[in-house]
């Protein structure tokens, strides 16, 4: 330290002005802008990107939310009923009645064209069908007059959302010219309408030749109970984990062994967790197929290693001071832990727990080996407990099984799904930023 | 150095509060404390002195096993408190440490509010009955940290809000709060205004009265103001230990000389 004062201070080299910027100075200065200008594009083209990707996903999917009806008034006594009960064809029987209150309806309104039961059929699918099932389950009805509004065939619909045009339509068992005329005409007549498609966000998934009456609802219905399973499951174990193993355990060989699996089990493709329930939850101890339940357990070992790593990682962000000082009034360990260290790391707790589930929540692979197949999920569960344990399928399963359907008014609705999946996801960190925000404490 | 003789007239008690015997602390493969016996007066204030790095707060961290939490530090020998091992296998260092209190070198409050920062040693073990017992004993503790003046006011901002050196009084009051046997103090002082250091010397000095004080400081001024005894550490060696006025005016060993005129360190 004495020894500095005796070094001759460099002459010359800070001589020149302050102004006169030097040859090292300026060089230094361009690579900081080159740099800046790096970093600058690089965002843009993220930006770029963003952008594109959010503008297609919602052009594509916003038709998802937009439905075409038939919307037929319509009466059924209780002796026109026994009477299509009796025939040999009875949704034959409804579907003739159908259309006779669709002539009358269309002769009201003075609007006149041909068709025959196959158009109807092409524009409406099986609506004898849907009509018996309706009163089948709602005999009150009989003899009131009800406004049908029938989800027109998925060409029809693509008809009115620009997907078919006349042009390049050929005739075929869906559609036909001729039936384009009809649509118009029942378009003028105002008995086809357009509007917003509750349905999709209400109802549950129909069959493959139905992709007018697919909803999302109950794969988000199967997606909330997943999501109860791993939060309940994978936040306590999670965090109970982390803070053993970051202020408890003694470093040592097998904690490393631990360390280092545990981080390796981040890595793990989805689809090995997927069979692994498979093998375990269903094969092994004989779990539900198909069920909430099982699923949320997949998906809690995926998660797990999600909220360890980042648990960790704001346990140990803690300054050491704050524990010495704990320790040093004389707090035990884990008074130190609890009282000091957790609360200024729950803001990072939660933040990866939410990341986590936010991951869980698209997951995709392993709940198509556990059976959670997007065709499952047929109806709405029968009660909060029947929601853990009856076959359904979550979001991403449902997209997923949509996007693979050959209609291509299912590709539709893949995309609207895509949206409803992404607004849970945009929620989901908007609560993340929200909490991080909240609790975020100086120290 | 006028003082340092009002000091020695000061040591009234020779009660050893705590021995340490053929101390040794290895850092992994480093030897940082090397044999060191040291006998710690009742009543007392110790004064630590040594340059940088030579294991003067390894040393202080043994005497209450803050160097417990540090994996790789291992301690040999014995340290006696009123002749109990501290290190023995029934000891549990949270007792310890409620009894050996402790500042740290770098101001570390919790990141609560004042009132808290203090409030939490005495809330933990129990020394307030109800809410009024415990704010006297929080401006009780702020008062004899020299720093109710300033936080009166408020008491519900966050310590760590506070200037460094406030902070660092902050911490001596809470070290306070809890009523140690012992209290150490690693350099409380480093952060300090001259104001504020002769109001901590003050209380030290007030301490005595009822505990065993032991400071680490970096000032030769400081120690011989406030310590009835002092301890020469150099590269983890007890180089000398003895009455502070005979340190500073008659040191024994050449290395300790060398240090306190200013020629290591
Ligand atoms: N946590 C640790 N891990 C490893 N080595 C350490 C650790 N803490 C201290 N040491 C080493 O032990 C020796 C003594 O350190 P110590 O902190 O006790 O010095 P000091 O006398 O308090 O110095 P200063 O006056 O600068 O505070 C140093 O060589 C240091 O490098
Ligand atoms: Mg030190």
């Amino acid at each position: 330290m004495t020894d500095a004062s005796m070094q001759s201070p460099e002459t010359g080299r800070h001589a020149a002005s302050l102004t006169a910027t030097d040859a090292r100075t300026i060089k230094r200065a361009k690579a900081e802008k080159r740099f800046r200008t790096y970093g600058i594009v690089a965002i843009a083209t993220g930006l770029f990107f963003l952008v594109v990707l959010f503008a297609s996903i919602l052009s594509q999917g916003i038709p998802a939310f937009q439905r075409t009806v038939v919307s037929v008034d319509f009466t059924l006594t209780e002796q026109q009923r026994e009477e299509a009960e009796s025939t040999l064809f009875k949704t034959k029987a409804y579907s003739d009645l159908f259309i006779a209150a669709l002539n009358k309806e269309l002769t009201e309104r003075g609007v006149e064209v041909d068709f025959d039961d196959a158009a109807i059929e092409r524009l409406l699918g099986k609506v004898g069908g849907t009509i018996r099932t309706f009163y089948a389950e709602n005999p009150d009805q009989l003899g009131q007059p009800i406004e049908f509004d029938l989800a027109a065939s998925s060409r029809v619909d693509g008809y009115f959302k620009g997907r078919v045009s006349r042009d390049t339509l050929q005739d075929s068992r869906f559609l036909q010219l001729s039936d384009l005329d009809l649509v118009d005409a029942l378009k003028e007549a105002g008995i086809i309408k357009q509007g917003f498609n509750w349905p999709f966000i209400t109802g549950a998934d129909s069959g493959v030749d139905n992709p007018g009456g697919a909803g999302i609802g109950a794969s988000v219905v199967g997606s909330f109970f997943m999501m109860m399973v791993v939060l309940v499951l994978s936040l306590p174990i999670g965090v109970a984990a982390s803070i053993y193993l970051e202020e408890f355990a003694p470093q040592n060989k097998f904690t490393d062994l631990i360390e280092v699996n545990i981080s390796n089990l981040a890595a793990v493709p989805s689809i090995v967790f997927g069979i692994l329930g498979l093998a375990v939850f269903i094969q092994f101890m004989h779990l539900p197929q198909s069920a909430p339940l099982v699923g949320g357990l997949v998906l809690t070992l995926m998660t797990l290693p999600t909220i360890i790593i980042s648990t960790r990682a704001s346990l140990k962000a803690v300054p050491p001071s704050i524990r010495d000082a704990a320790l040093g009034v004389g707090a035990s360990k884990m008074q130190a832990v609890f009282h000091h260290v957790l609360p200024l790391a729950a803001p990072g707790i939660l933040t990866g727990t939410i990341i986590g589930l936010a991951q869980a929540l698209g997951e995709t692979a392993p709940l198509l080996l556990i059976g959670m197949v997007g065709f499952v999920a047929r109806g709405y569960p029968d009660g909060f407990l029947a929601g853990f344990t009856e076959p359904n399928s979550a979001m991403p399963a449902q997209i997923y099984t949509w996007a693979a359907r050959a209609d291509v008014g299912f590709y539709e609705k893949a995309w609207g799904g895509i949206i409803i999946l992404l607004m849970f996801l945009l929620t989901m960190n908007i609560i993340a930023i929200i909490l991080r925000r909240r609790f975020e404490r100086r120290w | 150095m006028n003082d340092m003789t009002r000091v020695e007239r000061a040591v009234d008690s020779q009660d050893i509060k705590i021995n340490a015997k053929n101390v040794q602390v290895f850092y992994g493969e480093t030897h940082a404390i090397k044999d060191v016996n040291v006998d710690i007066e009742d009543k007392t204030v110790t004064a630590f002195i040594g340059p940088s790095g030579c294991g003067k707060s390894t040393f202080l961290r043994c005497l209450n096993r803050m160097n417990d939490t540090i994996d790789i530090c291992k301690v040999k020998g014995d340290i006696l408190l009123d002749g109990e091992d501290i290190y023995d296998k029934r000891v549990d260092p949270v007792q310890l440490r409620a009894k050996v209190g402790m500042v740290f070198q770098k101001p570390n409050p919790f990141p609560k509010s004042i009132y808290d920062n203090v409030a939490y040693g005495p809330r933990i073990h129990g020394l307030a009955k109800n809410k009024a017992e415990l704010d006297e004993i929080v401006e009780k503790s702020l008062r004899r940290g020299a720093i109710w003046d300033e936080v009166k006011d408020r008491l519900d901002a966050p310590g760590t809000g506070l200037s460094g050196g406030q902070q660092q009084r902050l911490c001596i009051a809470r070290a306070v709060a809890t009523e140690p046997e012992v209290l150490l103090m690693d350099e409380p002082c480093s952060a300090l205004d001259p104001i504020a250091t002769a109001q901590v010397e003050e209380l030290i000095d007030e301490l005595r009265a009822r505990y065993s004080v032991v400071i680490v400081t970096h000032s030769m001024q400081q120690a011989a103001r406030v310590s009835q005894k002092t301890a020469f550490f150099h590269l983890g060696n007890l180089v000398e230990f003895g009455e502070t006025g005979q340190i500073f005016t008659n040191p024994e060993d050449p290395r300790t000389e060398s240090y306190i005129t200013g020629r290591i360190g």
